[in-house]
């Protein structure tokens, strides 16, 4: 069973915390199909957040494939995240470290790659149509 | 059904004071309402007609689907908690259950006492010795034992610190997760209730400002940054909350935006709640209400408040 845990600075919506907890657990094999999440109540009762919140969530996770809820008994895991393959992560990881050594020879410190990352994240979702969250 | 309608209420004082004026507001049931507002926004007064310790001076109100405030089958289904909890301090815990038993037409005495034993607050103590994060809780008992449909909580956190704050959340969120209730908070810190409330009433000035489910809020307003020399071309013909400008950049809270539409070396991101509310508590000539029947939304003519 895993704990969430809120950042109240990070002005990412609390529900999806929530989704990106489970997801992270799952890419790390702390949550494997058949686990169980915890229960609305008992995380209502440990964060005191409303309940919609953790059940958006949890139907965030269900419409994903990733969770299925069981009536009476509560919501479980059902498949593991796509985990890229290592020889890929390497690979990407490979070339980050070089776009990261020449962002340095031009200059840019840590919270200047961070803010460029971003805002390329940000106009690619734009790309895609997606509302940036 | 609606736990909460309102049509053009008002209130008075004696000293002629209008405390509320023409205050219409319908709350669906089943949320966790924020009711938030400057100091003598009208909040009490409101909630204090709701739970039937006032009297409207006109206008209509209606509480659990059209029960009066204050008749009988309202006051056996609408709980009340104060910011100082009217507890009699000499009483022990067990006392003041049984009191609140006698006085309640349901109630649901284990329920009681289970919370109670799983803070850990013992039922022979007299409640003038238990801290003031347990007096709250012993209040917060009393109102869940008698079992309500609708719970009226006004200003509950006010003298709380920190760790008693978040487990009287808790305490409440777990009953609305449980029992399904309808919850009203009432508060002039808006950061305490953002995580526990889904619905959202700002009263300014004795009128309802703002209300709505807090999810279609927050995803119906934007916030846009740009160059300020570009902002009267971007805002034009916008629904603006609120500008705010420097000489070089300007930053502006739209209601109803495209992200899709932001132009070139601008950026549309999300507001958060106490952005929002602030921003409508700042300019008052702005609001944000539910339309008619037909789900169509109104909004006041989009007037600026430019800061300079």
């Amino acid at each position: 069973m895993i704990e969430y845990r809120l950042d109240p600075t990070s002005g990412v919506p609390t529900y999806l915390q929530i989704v990106r907890q489970v997801e992270h657990a799952l890419r790390l094999g702390l949550l494997q199909p058949g686990d169980q999440l915890p229960k609305v109540k008992d995380v209502v009762a440990a964060l005191a957040i409303n309940p919609n919140t953790v059940l958006k969530a949890y139907r965030d996770l269900e419409r994903k494939g990733i969770a299925t809820g069981r009536p009476g008994q509560g919501t479980f895991v059902q498949e593991t995240l796509n985990v890229v393959p290592l020889e890929g992560v390497r690979l990407l990881r490979r070339g980050l470290d070089r776009w990261l050594a020449q962002a340095a020879a031009a200059g840019l410190d840590d919270d200047a790659v961070r803010a460029l990352v971003d805002a390329a994240l940000y106009d690619a979702a734009r790309r895609r149509g997606v509302t940036a969250s | 059904m609606n736990v909460i309608e309102a049509r053009r209420l008002s209130k008075r004082y004696r000293r002629g004071v209008w405390a509320l004026r023409e205050a219409t507001l319908a709350i669906p049931e089943g949320r966790v309402v924020a009711l938030v507002g400057p100091n003598g926004a009208g909040k009490s007064t409101l909630l204090t007609m709701v739970v039937g310790l006032a009297v409207p001076t006109s206008g209509e109100l209606a509480v659990l689907g059209g029960l009066v405030p204050g008749s009988v089958e309202a006051l056996g289904r609408v709980a009340f908690v104060a910011q100082d909890p009217s507890l009699y301090p000499n009483l022990s815990v067990a006392d003041t259950l049984r009191l609140a038993g006698n006085l309640s037409s349901r109630w649901d005495e284990a329920d009681a006492r289970a919370r109670l034993a799983a803070l850990d607050i013992p039922l022979r103590r007299k409640v003038g010795q238990l801290s003031g994060g347990q007096q709250a809780q012993v209040a917060l008992a009393v109102a869940l034992a008698r079992r309500p449909g609708l719970l009226i909580l006004d200003e509950p956190l006010a003298s709380l610190d920190p760790l008693a704050r978040h487990e009287f959340m808790a305490t409440v969120m777990a009953a609305v997760a449980e029992e399904g209730l309808s919850v009203v908070f009432s508060s002039h810190v808006l950061a305490e209730l953002e995580r526990a409330c889904d619905y959202l009433v700002v009263l300014a000035r004795g009128a309802v400002q703002v209300a709505g489910d807090v999810d279609e809020l927050l995803s119906e307003h934007s916030v846009l940054t740009g160059p300020a020399e570009q902002a009267d071309a971007v805002t034009a013909g916008l629904c603006v909350v609120r500008e705010q400008r420097t000489d070089r950049q300007s930053t502006v809270l739209v209601r109803d935006y495209d992200p899709v539409r932001v132009p070139a070396g601008w950026r549309a991101e999300r507001t958060n709640l106490e952005e929002l509310v602030l921003a409508y508590l700042r300019t008052p000539s702005v609001s944000a209400l539910p339309g008619p029947a037909s789900g169509n939304r109104t909004m006041a003519a989009p007037l600026r408040a430019v800061d300079a």
